[in-house]
């Protein structure tokens, strides 16, 4: 229509009467949008605030309360060595405290090296073959699967037929298992996004494919790697239903010395506690809540760090 | 179609292909290429996109092994050795002919780091300080970075880049080195810089150059081959071929071809 089109041209279809109608739909996005965050941020905060309110007088001097108040627990890191103990207020989440340093010391030296390699092969070397399809398919698939299957796997492998007992090895071996995945498609990522230039550079300079990728590409995506397996992480140590599952103790008092010990952990000391009637617990979980989210808070800044001190040397 | 029954072997030439032709799965990229590089000068290929030029310099040192489901027919003899041969090494061709690409590609490591990891994967390690700055001088860059070569590499400008990928290249001391379009992504100074860079090598090296940019082919190159875009007939498929090659000053002077004359002057492509 070239009519039309002439008319497009003329500076009057630049007062389409139509600026007031759009700024209106835009803020009404906008709006909703503003919305979803607050609802968002604001059940986050009531978490944080109800769980604060409670938890806090366990973790200050001035602890008056309860039936039973023989014995004061002064400070934060009372709380964080003593036992737990029949009474509220004088439960410590020393072991179970121990128990999540344990399994994370655990997850950690397994996972980094079966982690890491298993993504060097599958995006470096793999051939790109059907095999290669299906077991990326089934990893994806893995990373999704309910972590209550993972105990059931634990306690089936780790804790009966490898012979490991309930303790801590058997534990964090279920764990490794449960973010192994994750760790693997982060990893992937990282290594994806490493230019193929740089493969290219280094292998026209001679480099054999095994050096061009552990001295060039490897590096390059180590922190994204690492950011991967401090976010798999932080999800290990807030697991509870497989550490039940495999068969974790609930009540531990004393500290696991080996990797063959019977243990708890954070997550299910908190669970436990929150099981009694009696108030005065609910005080002490809460204070356990605040320390995992502190141990989360503190792994997730960790991420972020190193995400944003080495992305731009790439 | 001619064969060729035998391949002379020019002592002046360093490479010999023979009836080239490269494919990715069931596309033809680019066929039918036969030229001898001469030894010590500076061969430009140019042409249209998409016509095979720079998956042609990719095969001389085998960079195309890289790519999936590519295939080279026909052959590239290197000194005699054809480059596809079973018993060849592509880690020791790419050693001994470098290639420098398209856009700067330094690692994202010290300027000094970028040339010992070439030295070092190919066990250079005695003298390290000294072939870093043999390297750097012969690449024209050694003045202006001898203070900062703990520097990152990504600091540098777009040319001082490509010019320390340049000098990477030639610390493993290769003798030949290929150019995939190495200004396309730089300003007219940092061309020039390269170019009268390229004058310098040649005194040492073979130097191969794929360019977009006529002014380029003619000042600086030898030898230049034009290529071009051939459409099969049911207008599917379009394949790469060598339309003519010369010497630089007969090419842009007195093409053979009238296909040349007018992609040179501009006419065409």
């Amino acid at each position: 229509m070239p009519e039309s089109i002439e008319k497009n041209m003329s500076n009057e279809t630049l007062i389409t009467g139509k600026k007031a109608e759009n700024a209106i739909k835009e803020s009404l996005f906008l709006f909703t949008l503003y919305i979803c965050v607050t609802i968002a941020i604001l059940t986050l905060m009531t978490l944080i605030y109800d769980v604060l309110s409670t938890g806090t007088t366990r973790l200050t001097s001035d602890y008056e309360v309860g039936l039973i108040t023989k014995i004061q627990i002064d400070n934060p890191i009372d709380f964080l060595t003593t036992l737990d103990s029949r009474y509220p207020d004088r439960a410590g989440i020393g072991p179970a405290f121990a128990g999540t340093v344990w399994l994370m010391i655990i997850v950690v030296s397994v996972t980094f090296p079966f982690g890491t390699g298993a993504a060097i092969y599958l995006q470096e070397f793999a051939p790109k073959n059907k095999i290669t399809r299906f077991i990326e398919l089934n990893l994806t698939n893995l990373a999704g699967v309910p972590s209550v299957i993972y105990g059931l796997l634990g306690l089936a492998v780790f804790v009966r037929l490898a012979g490991f007992g309930r303790s801590v090895l058997s534990g964090g071996l279920t764990l490794t298992l449960l973010i192994l995945p994750v760790v693997i498609v982060a990893s992937r990522e990282a290594l994806k996004a490493v230019p193929d230039t740089i493969r290219q550079g280094a292998l026209a300079l001679g480099a054999t494919k095994f050096q061009a990728v552990f001295r060039q590409v490897v590096p390059s995506a180590i922190p994204g790697m690492v950011t991967g397996m401090v976010l798999g992480l932080s999800r290990a140590i807030g697991e509870t239903a497989p550490l039940i599952f495999m068969g974790a103790l609930t009540y531990v008092n004393y500290f696991p010395d080996t990797p063959l010990s019977g243990f708890t952990a954070i997550p299910i000391q908190v669970y436990n506690w929150i099981g009694y009637p009696q108030a005065e617990w609910k005080e002490t979980a809460s204070a356990g809540i605040i320390l995992l989210l502190g141990l989360l808070l503190i792994m997730n800044s960790l991420a972020i760090f190193i995400r944003n001190r080495y992305e731009k040397d790439l | 179609m001619e064969t060729k029954e035998t391949v002379q072997v020019n002592s002046e030439s360093v490479f010999n292909v023979t009836d080239l032709s490269v494919s990715y799965g069931d596309f033809v990229a680019i066929k039918n290429v036969n030229m001898d590089i001469t030894k010590n000068k500076i061969t430009a290929f140019i042409g249209p996109s998409g016509c095979g030029k720079s998956t042609l310099i990719r095969s001389f040192n085998r960079m195309n092994d890289l790519i999936l489901g590519a295939k080279v027919n026909g052959t590239i003899t290197y000194q005699g050795v054809d480059l596809y041969d079973k018993m060849v090494d592509p880690v020791q061709v790419r050693r001994r002919i470098g290639m420098v690409f398209q856009k700067p590609n330094p690692f994202p490591k010290t300027i000094k780091e970028n040339i010992t990891f070439g030295l070092k994967v190919n066990n250079m390690t005695d003298n390290m300080d000294d072939r870093v700055e043999k390297a750097l001088t012969q690449a024209a860059l050694w003045d202006e970075v001898k203070d900062d070569l703990d520097k990152n590499a990504l600091e540098l400008s777009g040319g001082q880049q490509q010019r320390l990928c340049i000098a990477r290249t030639i610390a493993v001391e290769p003798d030949t080195i290929l150019m995939d379009e190495p200004c396309s992504a730089l300003d007219p100074v940092a061309t020039k810089k390269i170019e009268d860079l390229m004058q310098e090598l040649v005194k040492e090296f073979s130097i191969l150059i794929v360019t977009h940019n006529m002014q380029q082919a003619s000042r600086s190159s030898d030898y230049c081959a034009f290529f071009t875009t051939k459409t099969s007939d049911d207008g599917k498929r379009r394949t790469g071929e060598l339309v003519e090659f010369n010497e630089t000053s007969v090419m842009f002077t007195t093409p053979d071809k009238e296909l040349t004359e007018q992609y040179i002057s501009g006419r065409f492509g």
